[in-house]
C-alpha cells in the first residue's frame, strides 16, 4: 500500500518534472521580455496557444512533427515579436502599467480570437508516433513524449543562455537591461536591442507551444490560463531572472502534478494560487532572485 | 446648503446644466426607449458605476487592481446565499454582502500594502486572491459548487426581495451609478481625496509629509470593494444565477477596469463615458459578428477598438472629450 503510494507519487513528481521544463521554457520568454524592457507581456498565454496551433497545422496539414517544426516556428515568433516591438510596443516602454496593461490586452484579444475564428473552439492535438511510447527508469515510467518535450525545453534553455552571455547582442541586451541610460551613452542602438529581446521572448513562448501540443490538446480557452500560470511561475521563480523562470517552472509543475494525486485534479491550481500570494508577500523578488527590491 | 456648494464647487453653468438634463433623460428612458435599449441602457450603468467604485482604488489612490470580481462575486454570492437558504432578503442580505466584500479587500489590501507590494505586484496578487476564492467556490456545496447557485425568476414585482423586471432594475443600478458619481465627487474634494492624490502622484513624498499613507490605501481599497459589492448583489438577482468560473473570472476582473481606463482614469466622468463607449462597441460588433457568422469575429472588432483608442488616446477619452466640449473637468 505505502510502497505502491510512494510510487505513484514519485511518478506523479516526474512527471510534473517533465511538464515543468516545457513551463519553465514558457515563462522564460516572459521572464526575459520583463526583465529587459519592464513591460507586462499579458498576451503571453495567447502568443503560447498560437504557438501550439501552428504547431498542430504543421503536423494536420503537412505532416510535420512539432519537434521538427519547432525550429521554424521560432523564427516566426521571433519575426513577429521582433515587429510587434517596433510596431506598438515601443511607444508604451515608461508608460504607467494599466496602459501597458490594455494595450496587451487588446493584442490578446486579437490573438486569441483569430485563433478561434481561423480553427474553431474544438480542442485540437497531435497524435505522435511515439504517443504511447515510454523509457523505463528503475521502477519509473516516464513517457516518450514527455521526455522529448521537457529535453528540447532544456537545449532551448542552455541556447539562450548562451546567447545572453556569450554573444555580442545577447551582452548588450543585459547591459540595456542594468543601465538604459548607459547603454545609449555608449551608443548601443537600445530600440533594436528591445525588439530583439521581445522576440526571444515570443521564440521561447512559441518552442514552448511546439513542445506543449506534444503533450496536451489546443482549445483557445487555454490562452488566459497559460497567461496566469506563467505569471505565477516567473514570480515565484522571481522576475526578471533566468534560472528563476526554469526553477519556478519545475516547482509549479511538480505542485500541480503532486496536487493532482493527492487532492482533486481541479484543486490544483489553487496551490499554485496559494504559493504565489506567499512568495509575493515573504520573497516577492522570487524563490531564487537574489537582487533585494 | 454648503455641503451642496461644496459639492458643486467651481463647476460651470453649463456643466451643471448637461448632467442635469442628462440625469432626467436617465430618469425617463424607460418610457422612452424599447426592451431592447434598455437592456444595453442597463449594462451601461452596470459598468458605469463598477467602473466609478474601481477608479476610486486606481484612479484616486493609484493601486492597479486586477481582481475586483473577488467583491462583485462575494457581495453576490453572500446576498444570493441567504436569500436562497434561509429566505434572508437582499436589502437585509447587502449588509452582509458589503460586509464580506469589506473584509476580503481589507485582507488583501492590508498584505499588499504593509509589504509594500506596488504596480504589477499589487495586481498580481489581488488576481491571486480572486483566483483562489474563484476555486473554492468552486468546490463549496452551500454556494452550489461550480454548478452555480440559482435563484427563482419570479414575474410578479417585489421590491423587497428584489424580483421583478428590467424597470425595477434599471432605476436601481441608475440610483447606484448616480450615488457612486455623487460619492465619489465629495471623497475628491474632501481631505481623503487630496491624500489619495498625494499617494497616487509621490507616495513617498505624500509619507513625508504626514499622509497617513497605508490608512488612506486601506480606505480606498474597503470604499471600492463595498461599492462594488452592491454591484454584485445587483447583478445576482437581475440574472438570478451564479457560477463561480464568471463571477469571480479573471475576465470578470478586467471587465470591470475597461470602463474606467478607456473613459479616462481619475476622472468622475471617464467610467460613464468608457461605459458608453464599450458597450455601444460591443453591442454593434455582436450584430456584424452574428451577421458574419464566423467564431470571435465579434471579439477580433473589439481587440481592434480597445488598440486603437489605447494608441491614440492612452489617457482615456474623456479628458479629450471635455475639451472639446469647453466642459473641462479640472485635470485630478
Amino acid at each position: 500500500m505505502t510502497s505502491d503510494f510512494l510510487l505513484a507519487l514519485a511518478q506523479a513528481i516526474t512527471k510534473g518534472l517533465l511538464t515543468g521544463m516545457v513551463y519553465g521554457l514558457m515563462a522564460l520568454g516572459l521572464s526575459v521580455i520583463f526583465g529587459v524592457m519592464r513591460v507586462v507581456n499579458f498576451a503571453h498565454g495567447e502568443m503560447m496557444v498560437i504557438g501550439m496551433y501552428l504547431a498542430w497545422a504543421g503536423f494536420e496539414y503537412l505532416e510535420v512533427s512539432p519537434l521538427i517544426s519547432l525550429p521554424l516556428i521560432a523564427v516566426i515568433f521571433f519575426g513577429a515579436g521582433y515587429l510587434l516591438q517596433r510596431g506598438l510596443i515601443s511607444p508604451f516602454i515608461g508608460r504607467p502599467e494599466h496602459q501597458q496593461f490594455l494595450l496587451l490586452l487588446a493584442v490578446a484579444i486579437l490573438l486569441v480570437n483569430g485563433a478561434l475564428a481561423i480553427a474553431g473552439p474544438d480542442s485540437r492535438g497531435v497524435q505522435l508516433d511515439s504517443q504511447f511510447d515510454s523509457y523505463e527508469l528503475g521502477p519509473l515510467v516516464l513517457d516518450a513524449v514527455r521526455l522529448h518535450a521537457a529535453l528540447a525545453a532544456v537545449a532551448i534553455a542552455a541556447l539562450l543562455w548562451f546567447f545572453f552571455t556569450r554573444t555580442r547582442t545577447g551582452k548588450s541586451i543585459r547591459a540595456a537591461a542594468d543601465n538604459h541610460m548607459g547603454a545609449l551613452v555608449v551608443g548601443l542602438d537600445v530600440p533594436r536591442l528591445y525588439a530583439v529581446t521581445f522576440g526571444v521572448g515570443a521564440a521561447c513562448v512559441g518552442a514552448a507551444g511546439a513542445l506543449m501540443i506534444t503533450i496536451i490538446p489546443v482549445t483557445p480557452f487555454l490562452a488566459g490560463e497559460y497567461t496566469l500560470l506563467a505569471f505565477v511561475i516567473v514570480i515565484v521563480g522571481g522576475l526578471g531572472s533566468m534560472t528563476g523562470a526554469l526553477m519556478g517552472g519545475l516547482l509549479i509543475g511538480v505542485s500541480e502534478a503532486v496536487a493532482g494525486l493527492l487532492l482533486q485534479p481541479s484543486l490544483k491550481s489553487m496551490f499554485s494560487f496559494g504559493l504565489l500570494i506567499l512568495v509575493l508577500l515573504l520573497r516577492p523578488q522570487g524563490l531564487f532572485g537574489k537582487s533585494a527590491r | 446648503m454648503s455641503a451642496l456648494r461644496r459639492l458643486v464647487g467651481d463647476s460651470t453653468p453649463r456643466t451643471l446644466w448637461g448632467l442635469a438634463s442628462l440625469l432626467l433623460l436617465l430618469l425617463l428612458a424607460p418610457a422612452l426607449l424599447g426592451k431592447y435599449w434598455l437592456s444595453v441602457l442597463i449594462l451601461i450603468l452596470y459598468f458605469a458605476y463598477v467602473g466609478q467604485a474601481w477608479n476610486i482604488v486606481m484612479g484616486f489612490a493609484g493601486q492597479l487592481s486586477l481582481g475586483h470580481a473577488l467583491y462583485a462575486g462575494l457581495g453576490g454570492y453572500v446576498a444570493a446565499g441567504l436569500f436562497f437558504h434561509y429566505g434572508i432578503g437582499p436589502w437585509a442580505g447587502l449588509f452582509a454582502a458589503v460586509a464580506a466584500a469589506a473584509v476580503a479587500s481589507v485582507i488583501v489590501g492590508y498584505l499588499g500594502f504593509r509589504f509594500s507590494l506596488a504596480g504589477v505586484y499589487f495586481a498580481l496578487l489581488t488576481i491571486a486572491f480572486s483566483e483562489f476564492t474563484r476555486i473554492a467556490f468552486d468546490h463549496w456545496p452551500w454556494a452550489g459548487g461550480s454548478g452555480g447557485l440559482f435563484l427563482k425568476v419570479d414575474a410578479a414585482s417585489n421590491l423587497l426581495d428584489l424580483r421583478g423586471g428590467p424597470v425595477m432594475f434599471y432605476y436601481l443600478i441608475l440610483a447606484l451609478a448616480v450615488g457612486a458619481f455623487v460619492l465619489c465627487r465629495a471623497l475628491l474634494e474632501s481631505r481623503l481625496g487630496r491624500y489619495w492624490l498625494a499617494v497616487r502622484e509621490d507616495a513617498e513624498a505624500a509619507q513625508a509629509v504626514g499622509v497617513p499613507v497605508l490608512r488612506c490605501k486601506m480606505l480606498a481599497m474597503v470604499i471600492s470593494a463595498a461599492l462594488t459589492a452592491l454591484a454584485g448583489v445587483w447583478n445576482a438577482f437581475y440574472y438570478n444565477n451564479l457560477f463561480p468560473e464568471t463571477a469571480f473570472a479573471m475576465g470578470r476582473s478586467i471587465e470591470i477596469t475597461l470602463a474606467p481606463i478607456i473613459g479616462g482614469l481619475g476622472t468622475l466622468f471617464g467610467p460613464f463615458v468608457g461605459a458608453v463607449v464599450l458597450t455601444g462597441l460591443g453591442e454593434g460588433f455582436t450584430d456584424i459578428g452574428d451577421a458574419l457568422g464566423i467564431p470571435g469575429i465579434k471579439q477580433i472588432f473589439y481587440g481592434l477598438a480597445l488598440l486603437v483608442i489605447v494608441m491614440f488616446r492612452p489617457a482615456g477619452l474623456w479628458p479629450w472629450l471635455s475639451a472639446r466640449l469647453g466642459l473641462a473637468e479640472r485635470a485630478q
